[in-house]
């Protein structure tokens, strides 16, 4: 048992770190370690120089531009471009997607979409959610019929994020509505220009529009447009879920914000002392880091045993990465409006709509406190909410 | 970035699991805890047999030449079978005490009697008050010949009625809370100048208050200046008691998962309610924060830069702390009434995760030395 990275590794840190805070432009940085949203072309930057430099999409396959990283160096890929706040790839292309194209897909459909997705020359949405499909997604009821050589599909997705931005949407639709819940599915991709794809925005309680509701109204697509096999698209999403457990605990957004309050309560007052004096601030700032350095510490024994679990089949202990992971982002939340006191409370919507908090009241990094906090309660609830993730460990752990 | 164990931890790791699952069951800690010192000297043997007594000695001692990761290998089963045997106050603090600050002759003496299972030690450190703050001695020792004379009070000395040597912090200049001045000193358990009064502890361990008028001494390491090594050693013994912790937490863990398969009320087992199934999954979550640390304290406890030492610690037995007490409370409400009686073992662990919470330093204490640094990132 060691538990320090070897010297390889270390190198390989200070090589990323090295080219992130070079490469990607710092106003993006600063926005991301400050919580604030990023504008299309900010989003695309970033991945385009990342995929310029191989740094995109280095969980797929070699042969589609993937890095044969070990678990520990994705680990530190992953440390390093949040603590440095550069913005994650396009989960939807990069770790949604494409690598369900790359394993499922027909090598036309991975010659046809692969690269454009990494380089974000297309931008994907996900049209998986309904109304009546939440954390029971297998409920879903927009279906797909087989016309001749193409599609038809009808019915309505929502919590689509960036569907504002989106050129496709690969969409779960019921293929068989005779078949049992989780058997009659299919993973179909349509452009977003097809005629009878709706865009209705959805403003969430921080006042912004990430979200959106999708509606399919007759939209007519190829049927080569099919992922995988007929009626088999839940395993293209249960594979799809099941990727990328180990990034979503954020614990190097959470490190990165634990040191930026850490700064900025030597700027904010209280009692006529800067706040960071305020053994009670200090106390709650302790405890959370306390809190981290333990998830840290289970994300470090999850990834050393990687090597034991089949890709798209995780580790079942990494459920608790995303209980831990979103309580203790959120808890950042919450000491961030701590630490700005009354200036969490002035609001002005942006023009944009994005959520962006342009105040011109109280310091800079004031604005965005409330926002977040109110936006980061989704954490909790998206990507199979914390109580889905307790009902997994509940079966596949504890065995009940 | 590893971690997995060597051969030899291997090895290591289940014979000690074996010795625990066969010869410490519940009904063989309930006679041990009966016998007068309250703990097995057939056991005391047994480890010694096994070179558990001699595992973080050097090979020319005769030790096993073990560190941080086989004591934390040893004490996680030891947590398991809620051993009663004085492990953590001879070897893990006063072997500690002995490898950190005694001299080549004190160490060739007295070491091997360790390792064949002849000399028990308690560490004398804590005062009525004095709390967890290691600085604040007022016990006296003053130069007398060769030696020293020591005068004072100690509270709660673990396994402090059984120790054929006990060593003591004593106060050789400064004021009562000054770093510096605090010396640490042998002194036999039956000089004249001693008195002990022995006693059970809540979780069935044992400890004593002792006083000490003109009791003989003699100085391990610097006598103006041992806090370094009493910090070091009880940052060994924190990393210690976690891995304890951990073993204790897992065994509840999994009697009470077991206990709500087999449990029926209303008609099915009470494990099929969605309700107690997410507690039992915060429980998991816990142990998992909880073992992630103890590896941590496990890691860092080694290292020479004792401020980072020392933070890191704190942030384990913090967390030890809460998964500990959470979990123990856990166990007991979701087993219901039976948890509650001595005859059922999880009320055992209960009780012993109540009193590591306490030892070395409560939660709020490691969370308040903890506010006082840098941050841990």
């Amino acid at each position: 048992m060691d538990l320090s990275f070897t010297p390889e590794e270390a190198a390989f840190r200070q090589e990323l770190r090295s080219f992130f805070t070079t490469a990607i432009p710092q106003s993006i940085r600063t926005k991301v370690l400050e919580g604030q949203h990023l504008t299309k072309a900010e989003i695309i930057t970033a991945q385009r120089i990342l995929n310029a430099h191989g740094l995109a999409v280095v969980n797929w396959p070699v042969a589609w531009g993937g890095k044969d990283w070990t678990p520990v160096q994705v680990y530190i890929y992953q440390d390093e471009m949040q603590l440095n706040g550069v913005p994650s790839p396009l989960a939807f292309n990069t770790s949604m997607v494409g690598p369900v194209i790359a394993q499922f897909g027909t090598e036309a459909q991975k010659k046809r979409y692969l690269a454009e997705a990494a380089n974000l020359d297309v931008w994907w949405c996900q049209g998986f959610s309904e109304p009546g499909a939440g954390s029971d997604l297998a409920s879903l009821r927009t279906k797909a019929e087989r016309v001749g050589d193409t599609w038809v599909i009808n019915g309505q997705k929502t919590w689509t994020t960036l569907a504002q931005h989106a050129d496709w949407i690969f969409v779960l639709c019921r293929t068989d509505p005779t078949a049992k819940k989780q058997e009659g599915i299919s993973f179909i991709l349509a452009d977003m220009k097809t005629p009878g794809i709706t865009v209705r925005p959805i403003q969430t309680i921080d006042g912004g529009h990430e979200v959106n509701e999708v509606f399919f109204d007759n939209v007519i697509v190829p049927a080569e447009n099919l992922v995988g096999e007929l009626h088999k698209g839940w395993d293209c999403a249960k594979f799809l879920l099941g990727n990328e457990r180990t990034g979503i605990a954020r614990v190097g957004t959470s490190k990165a914000r634990l040191k930026r309050i850490r700064e900025l309560a030597k700027l904010e007052f209280a009692g006529g002392e800067a706040l960071i004096n305020d053994r009670k601030f200090r106390e709650k700032l302790a405890a959370c880091e306390v809190e981290l350095k333990a998830l840290e510490m289970t994300q470090l024994r999850i990834v050393a045993d990687e090597k034991n679990h089949a890709k798209g089949k995780p580790n079942p202990a990494s459920s608790i990465l995303k209980l831990k992971g979103s309580t203790i982002q959120q808890t950042t939340t919450e000491l961030m409006m701590e630490l700005v006191g009354p200036y969490v409370m002035p609001f002005a919507a942006s023009d944009e709509g994005d959520g962006r908090n342009e105040t011109g009241y109280g310091p800079d990094y004031a604005a965005g406190t409330g926002p977040t906090y109110f936006n980061w309660r989704k954490i909790s609830i998206y990507g199979g909410s914390n109580e889905i993730q307790r009902n997994i460990v509940a079966k596949a752990i504890l065995g009940f | 970035m590893d971690f997995d164990f060597s051969e030899d931890q291997r090895l290591l790791k289940d014979s000690v699991d074996r010795l625990i699952a066969d010869r410490y069951t519940f009904e063989h800690r309930r006679t041990f805890i009966k016998e007068p010192t309250g703990w097995s000297a057939e056991m005391w043997a047994q480890y010694a047999e096994l070179g558990l007594l001699g595992l973080p000695f050097a090979e020319d001692l005769g030790g096993f030449g073990g560190g941080q990761i086989e004591t934390a290998q040893v004490m996680e089963a030891f947590g398991r079978g809620l051993v009663l045997e004085p492990y953590l106050a001879t070897v893990v603090i006063g072997g500690g005490l002995l490898r950190h600050a005694g001299s080549e002759e004190q160490q060739a003496e007295l070491i091997p009697q360790i390792i064949a299972g002849d000399l028990k030690l308690a560490l004398a450190h804590i005062e009525r008050h004095s709390r967890w703050n290691l600085n604040d001695v007022a016990v006296t020792a003053k130069k007398e010949g060769s030696g020293y004379v020591i005068n004072g009070e100690k509270s709660v000395v673990i396994h402090g009625d059984c120790a054929g040597q006990l060593l003591v912090t004593a106060r050789t200049a400064g004021a009562q809370r000054d770093h510096g001045g605090i010396g640490l000193f042998l002194v036999d358990a039956t000089d004249a100048g001693v008195s002990r009064k022995g006693y059970p502890t809540q979780d069935g361990l044992r400890a004593a208050e002792i006083s000490f008028a003109n009791a003989h001494g003699v100085a391990l390491g610097d006598p103006g200046n041992a806090l370094p090594v009493v910090e070091r050693v009880i940052d060994e013994a924190i990393a210690a008691i976690c891995s304890e912790a951990v073993g204790g937490m897992a065994e509840m863990l999994a009697i009470t998962v077991d206990y709500m398969k087999q449990r029926k009320q209303f008609g099915r087992a009470i494990g099929e309610f969605q309700v107690l199934q997410h507690r039992a999954v915060d429980m998991f979550a816990n142990l998992e924060q909880a073992k992630s640390m103890a590896m941590y304290a496990t890691m860092m406890a080694a290292s020479d830069n004792a401020p980072e030492r020392r933070q890191a610690l704190s942030a384990a037995k913090v967390q030890i702390g809460k998964s500990g007490k959470s979990i123990g409370e856990e166990a007991v409400q979701l087993h219901g009434g039976i948890a509650m009686t001595m005859e059922y073992k999880v009320g055992h662990y209960f009780k012993r995760m109540t009193m590591i919470e306490q030892m070395f330093g409560s939660t709020d204490h490691h969370l308040a030395a903890l506010a006082d640094g840098n941050g841990l990132f």
